[in-house]
């Protein structure tokens, strides 16, 4: 049997700030979906106290905020799947959400938990990149934002201290940016990614503006390939620049042997999506 | 800490861990050995159940989070004994073999069903892709579901022809 570690399920964010501040260790669960096979103890030492945030129905939201697509940290990949919103904003995150799991876990599985779990392989969470959205962290003090950019500092690390939540994350809208995203696992559903990518940017008389490069499972936590974003910045999506871009990828990413897959296949399976999405971009053969 | 929900339709009271698996609860707690566990992490697919109608993981869901929620398992798919319109196209499609991953199998059917899903092969196989069946028997529980899903066809007649790239 699974340990069974304390929980309390506050009914309210000021009562949740509370309790993460009385000087306990408490684990936040959202959907639970990697918390509970945590606390099968078979993938290291199970969570000593757990805070569960899902009565916290303020979390849920998902709304046009000041220009800018708010999404609730408990908003889960359903959600994100059937929110019109998502859908006419930010289709990117609307097609990473529909490649999580499948329907039992999508059903659960937050936003906020992807984000906060800090897997490299966290499949929405190179759509946050390329989408320059912003974490809101809260604690009773108060609330600040960090971007997405500046989460992850190292292997499963974040920027939450240990008396904040994340409440919601908030995406600029800008007019004209685009999106694009692909995942390459083991099978369409249930897969855990080998590798996983978005890129965005603007067009601006004829050259790209803006550019943005979100990647996952090819480094210890989800990252930007800002160099390779250097070589799009101000060009267009032609052949030479894809190659070019291509081969930046590939030296500029840092991938690991592990039981999913390998370095070697990981960096030639990266630069080949990205050329394949500028290709798709470009409109040429 | 004490926890009430529904189970089948009736009110269940429990005093147990609020992150005891709602998969132990169910099996353990409330005798309702219908609910399989396959892997324990969510990959399976044979502890599914359906809390507040939507299709979960019983693996993955502590107590605490189906407070005052409605749960429902393979049991309360036939609760007066007779079989469900799912499960009558399960048998009479063979959609059961070794019988492990079927009451999964089922509640995620019945989900998608509920949900107004049609008897589309495609939405089928992604309604079902989080429910793993090693004797790999999929295309019979793909035809069970299509029939059960199908308002023109009753449980007993074949189903209708899927998505044929000829047709």
């Amino acid at each position: 049997m699974p340990v069974e570690p304390p929980v309390s399920s506050p009914a309210s964010l000021d009562e949740a700030y509370t309790v993460l501040a009385d000087g306990n260790s408490w684990r936040p669960i959202a959907g639970g979906t990697d918390l509970m096979v945590q606390i099968t103890g078979e993938i290291g030492p199970p969570p000593e106290r757990v805070l569960d945030l899902w009565r916290l129905g303020e979390l849920r939201a998902i709304a046009l905020d000041d220009g800018a697509l708010s999404i609730g940290a408990l908003a889960t990949f359903t959600d994100i799947r059937r929110s019109e919103l998502c859908q006419e904003h930010l289709p990117a995150l609307v097609a990473a959400a529909s490649t999580i799991g499948a329907a039992q876990i999508q059903n659960r599985a937050t936003l906020g938990g992807n984000v906060v779990n800090a897997s490299p392989a966290g499949d929405s969470l190179p759509v946050l990149l390329a989408a320059d959205a912003q974490l809101v962290l809260g604690s009773a003090s108060g609330e600040r934002e960090i971007s997405a950019t500046n989460f992850w500092p190292a292997y499963r690390q974040t920027a939450r201290r240990p008396d904040e939540l994340l409440l919601r994350v908030h995406i600029p809208l800008p007019r004209g940016r685009q999106i694009v995203f692909r995942k390459v696992g083991t099978r369409r559903a249930q897969a855990i990614s080998k590798v996983v990518m978005a890129m965005s940017w603007r067009e601006d008389g004829g050259v790209w503006r803006d550019v943005r490069l979100g990647l996952g499972s090819i480094a210890a936590t989800p990252v930007r390939a800002f160099e390779t974003e250097r070589v799009l910045e101000g060009a267009a999506a032609r052949r030479e620049v894809a190659d070019h871009a291509a081969a930046t990828l590939s030296r500029e990413i840092k991938p690991i042997d592990d039981v999913r897959s390998t370095a070697d296949y990981r960096r030639v399976v990266a630069a080949r999506v990205l050329h394949r999405l500028l290709r798709d971009a470009g409109g040429w053969q | 800490m004490t926890y009430r929900f529904s189970v089948n339709g009736a009110p269940v009271e429990l005093e147990v861990p609020g992150m005891r698996r709602l998969l132990d609860a169910l099996r353990e707690d409330l005798a309702l050995t219908g609910t399989k566990e396959g892997c324990g992490e969510g990959e399976c697919g044979a502890c599914s159940v359906i809390v507040d109608g939507q299709v979960v993981d019983s693996c993955l869901v502590p107590v605490c989070q189906v407070d005052g929620k409605s749960v429902t398992t393979v049991e309360g798919l036939s609760p007066h004994g007779s079989l469900d319109r799912l499960q009558q196209a399960f048998l009479e499609h063979g959609g059961a073999q070794c019988g492990i991953c079927t009451p999964g199998m089922l509640m995620a059917g019945r989900a998608f069903i509920d949900d107004g899903g049609a008897p589309v092969e495609d939405d089928i196989r992604e309604a079902i892709a989080g429910n793993l069946c090693r004797c790999t028997g999929y295309t019979k529980i793909i035809d069970a579901i299509a029939a059960a899903a199908s308002p023109t066809s009753a449980a007993g007649s074949p189903a209708p022809p899927q998505s044929d790239p000829a047709a």
